[in-house]
């Protein structure tokens, strides 16, 4: 089946299935080369099926291959290819081309608020600095009962179901207008990450409600719902900000 | 739009020459808080030389009423259509800001609550700009 239609692709009779020229537009970057960066475009053929990773694979293959950018598993879950493709921020590898008006060229750059190293890349550092500060994991000084494990009830773990999703991919930080000016500013995916472990009833620390409650922690969030609607897996990220910043009101989650 | 750009490695400068990047395309979220920071910040620079003139009352009434003077002028009265419009999108919309952060829900309904603080400032200013304008402007056409 696959390889059917992989063969009869270039020929054009009326079986064939229907391909389209996109213009892809990226903005480059190559350190020691580029004094800042520059847009470069592309032509590529590309297949309905076909997402933005396929397009940028294609001219990495085929047509340049100093093109530079993060990938992995290529199915939504690794979190390596955020991008900001038209003017969002999206993962390359969840965009289907059919999805985007493909009349005007795609426009492609890195994830902005993040030093730029090279073409797409961008260095994630002070991002996952700011996911490490806010104690990601759980904490629980007492033992728990008959030495076994930490027992939940359904009720519990639906308290923070939403934010265990997260993939990392700094979609929502590079989104939020106020981390692009202030690079201190814990950003949106700390927030879920600590939302995730202060929801949690197996975890006996307040202590990351203490590291956010701080001038750049919380309530740096102007709720402008970017991070909510840049999130590839859906979460109700500025929900989760809100939640974190009544629990830090009240004092305890 | 370009020919083949195969094994570009060479140093070239930009081709098209718009080395920035492109503005991000947030939606409703996004330009309800650009709005509120640009009428937030409007507003505090009137606030401030409207105490500044108001405090002209305790050095003398003469100097005051010759500076409020000034002020009664076309240029001045458009100027106010802009300066009740700013406050009144920054009232509504701080309202929702508050609804966002207090109420429960506040979250799932932002984009129909930004919409109702737009369609409630056209009403407050529907009232407002076409009183205003013929008490500015009337002496133009009636005196």
């Amino acid at each position: 089946m696959s390889t059917a239609i992989a063969d009869r692709a270039p020929a054009s009779g009326p079986e064939s299935i229907q391909t389209f020229t996109v213009t892809v537009i990226i903005r480059r970057f190559l350190p020691g080369i580029d004094l800042e960066p520059r847009w470069e475009d592309f032509d590529v053929e590309m297949l309905p099926t076909d997402r933005v990773l396929d397009a940028l694979h294609k001219i990495k293959w085929e047509q340049d291959g100093s093109l530079t950018f993060r990938r992995s598993c290529a199915h939504g879950i690794c979190g390596s290819d955020a991008m900001r493709i038209n003017g969002r921020n999206r993962l390359a590898c969840k965009t289907l081309i059919k999805d985007l008006d493909i009349s005007k060229p795609i426009y492609i750059e890195a994830i902005k608020g993040l030093p730029l190293e090279k073409d797409l890349v961008v260095d994630m550092e002070p991002f996952f600095d700011s996911f490490r500060e806010v104690q990601p994991f759980l904490i629980a000084n007492s033992k728990p009962k008959e030495g076994k494990e930490r027992v939940q009830s359904p009720e519990d773990r639906a308290r923070f179901d939403d934010t265990t999703k997260c993939i990392l991919c700094a979609a929502c930080t590079s989104s939020c207008p106020i981390f692009w000016t202030d690079g201190q500013y814990f950003g949106p995916a700390a927030i879920v990450n600590a939302h995730r472990f202060i929801f949690d009833s197996r975890d006996e620390s307040n202590v990351r409600l203490d590291i956010l409650d701080d001038k750049e922690g919380v309530w740096r969030c102007r709720t402008t719902f970017n991070c909510t609607e840049a999130c590839p897996r859906g979460i109700q990220v500025t929900q989760a900000i809100a939640e974190v910043k009544q629990a830090i009101l009240r004092g305890k989650p | 739009m370009s020919d083949k750009t195969a094994g570009t490695l060479a140093p070239h400068r930009s081709r098209t020459k718009v080395p920035e990047g492109t503005l991000y395309r947030g939606r409703e979220g996004m330009w309800s808080w650009v709005l509120h920071r640009i009428t937030g910040v409007a507003i505090f620079f009137f606030l401030l030389v409207h105490i500044l003139d108001t405090a002209l009352i305790r050095v003398s009434p003469e100097a005051y009423n010759a500076v409020i003077s000034t002020y009664q002028n076309p240029v001045m009265g458009v100027g106010e259509v802009g300066l009740v419009g700013a406050i009144g999108f920054h009232a509504l919309n701080g309202i929702r800001i508050v609804l966002i952060d207090f109420w429960q829900v506040g979250t799932k309904y932002h984009r129909l609550m930004f919409y109702t603080v737009l369609a409630l400032w056209l009403v407050l200013m529907a009232g407002f700009v076409p009183r205003h304008l013929m008490n500015v402007f009337g002496e133009y056409w009636v005196g």
